[in-house]
């Protein structure tokens, strides 16, 4: 990336906030094309050399569509010392944990060996991220857990993965992307579900990925703004294979989150589910219950992009279907949409419910103290 | 209103930029082709330091197909979000709750499809005295 910026204004850093939050969609980045291989084995650094990185979808030299911002991210947030937005420590913690009193931030790095082709490849890929997030990140900043990476197309790998990784401190919860070669519900992805369970570790499920689908179930649009909100579009395909597929019935303790996807359709999703359920309940009689309570039950929400309606009751409306105790908040950083924590709350929240949006939520979940 | 001065002419040419705090508050001053701007550097829309965004234009359009791009190096988009203001006003465009503020009319720029917002970003005199910027506070 070679757009670097001029003097820059330290003078609108935010002043410390004395509200203490947990961010749960934090987004850290390489500084270098070759950050990861000192965790990589020589086969396959010779290997990224030689023959690059085969991905599922078309365009191979970046993302389907152009990020609005550079590295789709905040233009003041590239670091003093030069890289992308998000590859330095101190500066993360001087821009975003420090001045927001962020007390529990959850990494979720996007473009590693996710929806890679060569799949020996992709979970060598995840491996060297999920050391990377600890050298890196964790161990450096006890705010900082991270989320275990895992080759998502091949389910034995990820589950082998996640296995051992399983009871470190490191990591809170397993991360997939919401675009994958086939709906999320699929049995090609249950062991992954299976060793979540078994370690106690919720399931993040991130809008983008690369699948190789249209990312429209319309197919490809013409503005990166249709993607923006074909990310809605996607998860709720997921979270529909999810419950159809009867994941949530065969994994009853399992915990989902979803990730930077919006949370105003959940309701309608449910609703509509659940109608269609008790007509056609017979062609998924492993759906034993009705899909909202599944829902209700299993999922959780982070809050960025929170949707912003004309009147902010109707948000309160939404939110209280979906349960106070049920949204976790995330800022993005240090992506351009992200959200400035002290201003996306409206007025006329209870204490109680603003302390569980912004901090008690994420530690149940997460199990942090 | 005091007179604060911020640079000699050389030292902001064309093109450049300069932030600085004065009384406290985060200021940025633009020469754009030998004019000069001064926005206070705080988005009205969730507080981002506005001026760290890029210089563009205004793109606008009557129908699809049709795109008129003026205002070239006029227009700061916000690093976050990026809404958009004139720098020469403080005006935003295209805010979403436009709906609300009634005082807009759809008229307000003829034959124009992006529609002003309501936000308006604060700005600052900038003058040359005897080959100094000089900022208005
Ligand atoms: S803070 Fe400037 S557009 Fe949101």
């Amino acid at each position: 990336m070679n757009i670097q910026f001029r003097e820059s204004s330290e003078a609108a850093s935010p002043l410390t906030a004395k509200t203490a939050i947990a961010d749960c969609d934090i987004h850290p980045a390489r500084a270098t094309r070759t950050e990861l291989y000192p965790y990589l084995a020589k086969r396959w650094q010779h290997h990224l050399e030689v023959y690059g990185v085969h991905a599922y979808q078309g365009m191979m030299e970046g993302p389907p569509y152009p990020k609005a911002q550079p590295n789709a991210s905040r233009r003041d947030a590239y670091p003093p010392e030069g890289g992308p937005q998000g590859s330095s420590l101190s500066f993360m913690q001087k821009q975003l944990l420090d001045p927001n009193n962020v007390q529990l931030g959850v990494l979720n790095p996007l473009n590693t060996g996710q929806g890679i082709r060569n799949h020996e490849l992709s979970a060598a890929l995840c491996s060297a991220i999920n050391d990377w997030q600890i050298d890196k990140w964790t161990s450096r900043d006890k705010r900082l857990k991270a989320s275990i990476v895992v080759g998502n197309e091949d389910g034995l790998s990820a589950a082998a993965e996640i296995r051992e990784r399983a009871g470190d401190k490191n990591f809170v919860q397993v991360l997939l992307l919401s675009r994958n070669v086939e709906p999320l519900g699929q049995r090609r992805y249950w062991p992954i579900y299976q060793a979540a369970e078994e370690a106690g570790l919720p399931i993040g499920v991130h809008a983008f990925g690369f699948g190789g689908n249209p990312i429209t179930p319309s197919g490809w649009p013409s503005y990166y703004i249709e993607e923006m909100v074909g990310h809605s579009q996607c998860q709720q395909s997921a979270l529909a294979s999810l419950v159809l597929e009867g994941v949530f019935e065969r994994f009853p303790k399992l915990k989902m989150v979803m990730i930077e996807a919006g949370f105003g359709w959940a309701p309608s999703l449910a609703w509509r589910l659940d109608k269609v359920w008790q007509r056609l309940r017979s062609e998924v009689p492993h759906v034993k219950r009705p899909p909202s309570e599944y829902i209700r039950e299993q999922v959780w929400w982070t809050t960025q992009p929170m949707e912003d309606p004309e009147r902010r009751e109707d948000l309160f409306d939404v939110i209280n279907w979906i349960g106070w105790d049920r949204l976790l908040f995330a800022t993005d950083y240090p992506h351009w949409d992200y959200d400035e924590p002290s201003r996306v709350l409206p007025a006329g929240v209870s204490e109680a419910n603003r302390e569980a949006f912004y901090l008690g939520n994420a530690r149940a979940l997460y199990g942090i103290g | 209103m005091a007179r604060h001065v911020i640079a000699p002419v050389d030292e902001l040419p064309p093109g450049t930029r300069k932030f600085l705090e004065i009384d406290g508050r985060p200021i940025a001053v633009f020469n754009i082709k030998g004019e000069y701007f001064g926005l206070m550097n705080r988005c009205p829309h969730q507080g981002a330091a506005l001026c760290e965004g890029p210089l563009i234009g205004l793109a606008q359009s009557r129908d699809p197909g049709e795109i008129e791009y003026t205002k070239l190096g006029e227009i700061i988009r916000c690093p976050w979000h990026g809404w958009e203001f004139d720098i020469r006003t403080g005006q935003s465009y295209c805010d979403p709750r436009r709906f609300r503020v009634k005082a807009y009319p759809a008229n307000v720029e003829p034959g124009s499809s992006v529609v002003k917002g309501p936000y308006v970003a604060e700005t600052v005199t900038v003058r040359v005295e005897s080959d100094y910027v000089v900022v208005e506070l």
